[in-house]
């Protein structure tokens, strides 16, 4: 086989892989309730391909050809364990039926209930999106490492120890009852959510190749969408990152520096990302159940006004912060705030919102002494705005904002 | 628990030493050093000299050797360290991504040994 072909059928493992992981390893782990053995089999399964598919040619349908290998790699590992599962006569069955039937009526989504047991409250929460992004997107414990800020030996052994737990402490692969739902969704988003602001953060960083995190994100949420349609907190949350992408190409001017929103040229945003993210957070508020990520995203809508409007209404963004802060009082949400009301001429009242927060919390919170500095500038407290730009600067990650911020202080 | 921050450079990082605060670079270095003593987490260190200052010794079947230069004869050189007192590895990974060096070289993280020391010092 020539070599063209070889990376043929390597895009082709790697296309089947990553469209499918999260759907074959959440219908193989629901079935074993065993997270790791079923990414392992999946794995064996995608190193087989490697081998198989260019010397058979690429399987009509690969998704099933993954699936039926990783479920034959399963049931061999129960058979030498000896381990009479429930799960074994099910895998059994399934095995039989998929041979014949077509995919959809032998494979049912059950992302979902993946998605909830990641973000399960006996998880640590900190937990929750490194085992999203390796579990549903298969992402590795290097990538993840890497955006958290954690060596990739200790985030495998984390990932690892999570996995153990989800089996050993009998996490049950389902969708919460009714009444559990909004809250178990929340941990859900938030994870999302965050994942997605690692990748924002990470927008200069150095991982260009294949998609941002924040895409993967996107994604993850477009995934949640699909099983809970008709949720107005998912559709918010997709609705406030698509506001946030919409603004990608201008965060940055042509020589790399940092711009912030309120000098980005509106006429680089993606106008239909924007478009997008309306639809999303119009058909949130019919549901009638506002909430956090609903808040933020009208936020962003407001900014995205300037397209048509040249301008801000900074009063309206100050009043959905107000009910922002009535249900998640967080000190993101707080700065936010702050941030705000200067817009709207009121830095004194922002001031003292920066100065109510608890200093202990706030002394590594970056984001609190850019928008302090910018605040005692406004009032013309130089010499205190000048120590507040300096722990912004100093406790700056990313070089384009901390020069920046060393040209606002100068 | 304390750490070592060894701070790699590369030739033009050594070269923008010499420019004054009005220099991204060491303005940067200052907001940073002011950011970590404010916090509570700094306890020492301090920039070494460019690497070309550098004489390293061996003693090697009893003759002495006594080679100009640096350690090692690589790009990136150490030219600094700082020691921070943290509670976690987590929160030195954290301190070691806000520092400037780590945008334009490289910043290892290695906690102290404090044992060996007892041992060396005790």
């Amino acid at each position: 086989m020539s070599g063209s072909d070889e990376q043929g059928v390597r895009r082709a493992v790697e296309r089947v892989a990553r469209e499918s992981y999260g759907r074959l390893v959440a219908y193989l782990s629901v079935h074993t309730q065993d997270l790791a053995g079923a990414e392992d089999a999946l794995s064996e399964a995608l190193l087989k391909a490697l081998t198989v598919w260019p010397r058979d040619g690429v399987p009509k349908n690969p998704e099933a050809w993954l699936l039926t290998t990783a479920r034959h790699s399963l049931i061999d590992f129960f058979r030498h364990q000896q381990v009479v599962l429930a799960g074994e006569s099910e895998l059994l069955l399934l095995t039989r039926n998929s041979e014949e039937s077509p995919l959809e009526s032998i494979f049912s989504d059950e992302r979902l209930k993946l998605l909830f047991v990641c973000a399960h409250p006996t998880i640590d929460p900190a937990m929750h999106t490194p085992l999203m992004l390796q579990t549903v997107l298969g992402l590795d414990a290097v990538r993840i490492g890497g955006a958290f800020l954690v060596s990739p030996k200790t985030m495998g052994q984390r990932l690892v120890r999570a996995k153990t737990k989800i089996r050993d402490g009998g996490i049950r692969f389902e969708v919460p009852e009714r009444r559990q739902l909004p809250q178990r969704l929340e941990a859900v988003l938030e994870a999302i959510y965050a994942a997605f602001g690692v990748g924002w953060d990470d927008m200069a960083g150095a991982d260009q190749r294949g998609r941002s995190l924040a895409e993967e994100a996107i994604w993850l949420a477009r995934v949640l969408l699909q099983l809970v349609p008709g949720e107005a907190e998912a559709q918010g949350l997709l609705a406030l990152m698509l506001h946030c992408e919409a603004r990608r190409a201008a965060r940055r001017d042509r020589g790399g520096r940092y711009v912030p929103l309120s000098e980005q040229d509106p006429n680089l945003w993606s106008l239909p990302l924007i478009e997008e993210a309306e639809r999303h957070l119009a058909e949130a508020s019919k549901c009638g159940q506002p909430g956090r990520f609903q808040l933020e995203a009208a936020i962003q809508s407001v900014h995205a006004e300037r397209v048509r409007s040249g301008r801000v209404e900074w009063t309206a963004i100050v009043g959905f912060y107000e009910q922002l802060n009535r249900i998640s009082p967080t000190i993101g949400m707080r700065t936010g705030y702050a941030a705000a009301l200067a817009e709207a001429k009121e830095a004194e009242r922002g001031l003292a919102v920066l100065d109510a927060l608890n200093p202990d919390a706030v002394s590594c919170y970056q984001p609190y002494w850019a928008v302090r500095a910018h605040l005692l500038e406004s009032l013309g407290r130089d010499a205190e705005a000048q120590h507040a730009y300096d722990r912004a600067i100093g406790l700056a990650e990313d070089p384009a904002v901390r020069e920046f911020l060393l040209q606002k202080r100068a | 628990m304390q750490f070592a921050l060894l701070i790699y450079e590369s030739p033009e990082a050594f070269a923008a030493r010499k420019n004054d605060a009005a220099d991204p670079y060491t303005g940067a270095w200052r907001s940073y050093h002011k950011a970590l003593v404010e916090s509570g987490v700094f306890v020492g260190g301090d920039p070494l000299q460019v690497p070309e200052t550098g004489t390293t010794i061996r003693i090697k079947e009893g003759k002495r050797s006594v080679q100009d230069g640096p350690y090692a004869d690589t790009k990136e050189q150490l030219g600094g360290l700082t020691i921070l007192e943290l509670p976690s590895l987590d929160a030195a990974l954290e301190w070691a991504a806000r520092c400037p060096a780590a945008s334009y070289g490289a910043v290892e993280v290695r906690p102290l040994d404090p044992q060996t020391r007892r041992r060396i010092t005790g």
